[in-house]
């Protein structure tokens, strides 16, 4: 018997929808012509991109010369930094935040190691910027502030318009990492002084292995893979044909789903938060509740270890994740947490839910019901339990 | 996703002699919540001097109440001479192997076994003295010489699967990596001596190491620090930005500043602030 499944864990990845696999099979079966081609067969490819490209763009408010399709968040995300300390040889200073995905972090760690100068804006204990110490670390000598619009873990929102802002009068060039932002946030790039803005086709129900980056029309650039002409010179390689087709499908797709996502969604989030921290004492949610994404809750339960409450979770099929060290290989909790100062002791029974407009009520009330029985079991199985509530 | 055998699966799921023995000949506790897992284990003995009963309290992930309720079940009816024998490796084993990532788990059972034991015979649990060098663990070096001996250790990797010293910051690599060669009888091509310096050389690279290695890394926690004087081979410094309300400043101007300028400048370096 196949268990069913009921996944809440859409910050990681989702499903692909039908419709977007529909759009993209025609062109890994039949029609598997390289858009650069002369003959008809190749060429009618290039013009399903051009409607992939246009489609990209319209969800994000910009212009479709402005896009261009890479092969996942992290390459965007690369592509961009990259870009900018090329364009400004010059300039050695990098800003960013503690709470980045590791596509950026990591980026810029080592970054740091060839001699640039980073500067990692701390947050508060809800997950918010350190505004004041963000503006003041800009200087002549910053080549590129890049600050994620969303946070995958906690779903906190930066104030990415403010930001952008304040940036753009400073003339330096401003990045967001949009992986989680897009298709749960409005967004209206033709309005902001956003340079460059990065997403991801696999958190929109496109498959994974395709990207997109915004780059705003005179933003300075330079490309991160060199080859052919494809992307306009932009990055070389034969185009991801199907898989960005299924993008241009999914960006349509997200646009129209965005009024479900802050309603529908967000109701069954709040519902799961709120029935969870009724029936579980000694749990609170990571990170402000005010500025967040619509479909993601971060709760922290005490006295209990993350990857314990996911193995037992999943023996009744719920797929969730995790801020705990055990289940990312490290021995320590996730840097985000640990940034917000979440104490190590909740840390590591912190479980994020992400939902997606494919859940439902009763999966969330299933949920409710399975999970207080196992954190109460894991409790009775902690040694520091029975003196925490005595 | 970790690749767990269907017996450490069942033992995490099914648990075997969880709780804490009445009036218990023997006690040990292990591990914190801050480190991500902590196990309390009891046992009784009966009247031929075998552990009757054995049960155990654990905080922590799959692997690791799989190992304390495995490490139950292995006890009961040995004597504490037989007990004393179980090594981490048995643990593993008897669960039919464990994720290198999570053999950590099974060493952190041998040792609430050997403090229990301890605890039992009435010695003041093994002090296990020696130097931390993992401040983010508190792993001593005799901990580190411990299972890098018993398990054939040969990277920090390994060390860190087995006893988590040098899975945080990273600092205290060089540190492990030193242990593993002198165990290995590998020595480490001798620290070149410099030329004796004169002050003005001295300050001079205090100063560019400061800049160079010091600052970016005190600037990535949003603290700095300042060069006041150098005295002799005293170093004095005042520390700004977060770092100067951190609590934790002492410690960062000890092990991470002094052991750089030790490292880069010279041996007999003291850093003092100001």
């Amino acid at each position: 018997m196949k268990m069913k499944v009921i996944y809440t864990d859409n910050n990681a990845t989702t499903q692909v929808d039908p419709a977007v696999l529909s759009e993209m099979l025609p062109y890994l079966e039949q029609y598997y012509g390289n858009p650069s081609s002369m003959h008809t067969f190749g060429g009618q490819v290039a013009r399903k991109i051009t409607e992939a490209r246009a489609k990209t763009a319209a969800l994000l408010g910009a212009k479709p010369e402005e896009i261009l399709f890479t092969s996942c968040g992290t390459e965007s995300d690369s592509t961009a930094i990259r870009a900018a300390i090329a364009s400004n040889p010059d300039k050695r200073h990098i800003v960013t935040t503690r709470v980045e995905h590791p596509a950026v972090k990591n980026l810029c760690e080592q970054l740091a190691k060839g001699g640039y100068r980073i500067t990692f804006v701390p947050v508060d204990r809800n997950g918010a910027l350190d505004l004041d110490l963000l503006y003041k670390s800009l200087t002549n000598d910053t080549a590129i502030v890049s600050i994620m619009w969303a946070n995958n873990e906690t779903g906190v929102v930066f104030p990415i318009e403010e930001i952008a802002a304040e940036v753009r009068s400073r003339r330096i060039v401003f990045h967001t990492d949009a992986v989680q932002a897009v298709g749960k946030l409005p967004i209206n790039l033709g309005k902001l002084d956003i340079d460059m803005l990065s997403l991801s086709g696999h958190k929109i129900h496109a498959p994974k292995g395709i990207g997109a980056l915004y780059i705003r029309k005179g933003t300075k650039f330079a490309p991160f893979l060199i080859g052919g002409h494809q992307e306009s010179g932009r990055r070389g390689g034969t185009e991801n044909v199907a898989s960005i087709i299924a993008l241009g499908k999914a960006c349509e797709l997200a646009g129209a789903n965005l009024h479900e996502e802050n309603t529908r969604v967000k109701e069954l989030r709040d519902r799961l938060e709120n029935a969870l921290l009724k029936k579980v004492h000694k749990a609170f949610v990571n990170g402000g509740t005010e500025k967040r994404l619509p479909n993601t809750t971060s709760i922290a339960f005490e006295y209990v270890e993350g990857e314990a409450i996911l193995l037992m979770m999943n023996e009744f099929g719920i797929c969730a994740s995790s801020g705990s060290a055990c289940t990312s290989g490290s021995l320590e909790p996730s840097h985000v947490l640990r940034a917000m100062g979440v104490p190590f002791t909740a840390a590591h029974g912190s479980i994020r839910f992400s939902l997606s407009i494919y859940n439902t009520q009763a999966e969330i009330d299933f949920i409710v019901e399975k999970l207080p029985p196992i954190i109460a079991r894991l409790r009775e199985l902690s040694p520091f339990w029975k003196s925490a509530v005595a | 996703m970790w690749e767990y055998t269907d017996k450490t699966k069942d033992h995490f799921l099914n648990p075997r002699n969880v709780g804490v023995v009445e009036n218990a000949d023997g006690v040990g506790e292990v591990g914190s919540m801050a480190c991500g897992d902590a196990l309390k284990l009891t046992f009784k003995l009966d009247e031929n001097q075998r552990i009757k009963e054995a049960k155990f309290q654990t905080f922590g992930c799959a692997s690791a109440i799989a190992s304390s309720s495995a490490l139950t079940e292995m006890i009961i009816g040995l004597t504490i001479e037989e007990a004393e024998k179980v090594t981490n490796e048995q643990i593993a084993q008897f669960l039919g192997g464990l994720p290198k990532e999570k053999m950590h788990c099974s060493v952190m059972g041998r040792d609430a076994l050997e403090k229990a034991i301890a605890c039992y015979r009435g010695e003041a649990a093994k002090k296990i003295d020696g130097e931390v060098v993992c401040e983010c663990f508190g792993i001593t070096d005799l901990e580190i010489k411990r299972v890098v001996l018993e398990n054939n250790l040969a990277t920090i990797e390994e060390v860190t699967d087995y006893v988590k010293a040098g899975g945080g910051c990273g600092k205290c690599h060089e540190k492990i990596q030193t242990i593993i060669d002198d165990l290995t009888g590998l020595q480490k091509s001798e620290k070149k001596k410099a030329a004796p310096m004169t002050n003005i050389q001295k300050i001079k690279l205090i100063e560019e190491t400061l800049r160079r290695e010091v600052k970016p890394a005190l600037e990535k926690d949003g603290g700095n620090i300042e060069l006041v004087d150098v005295d002799g081979s005293r170093v004095l410094v005042t520390l700004r930005g977060t770092c100067a309300t951190c609590s934790k400043s002492q410690i960062t101007l000890k092990n991470y500043v002094e052991f750089k300028l030790r490292e880069l400048v010279a041996d007999d370096l003291v850093v003092e602030e100001v």
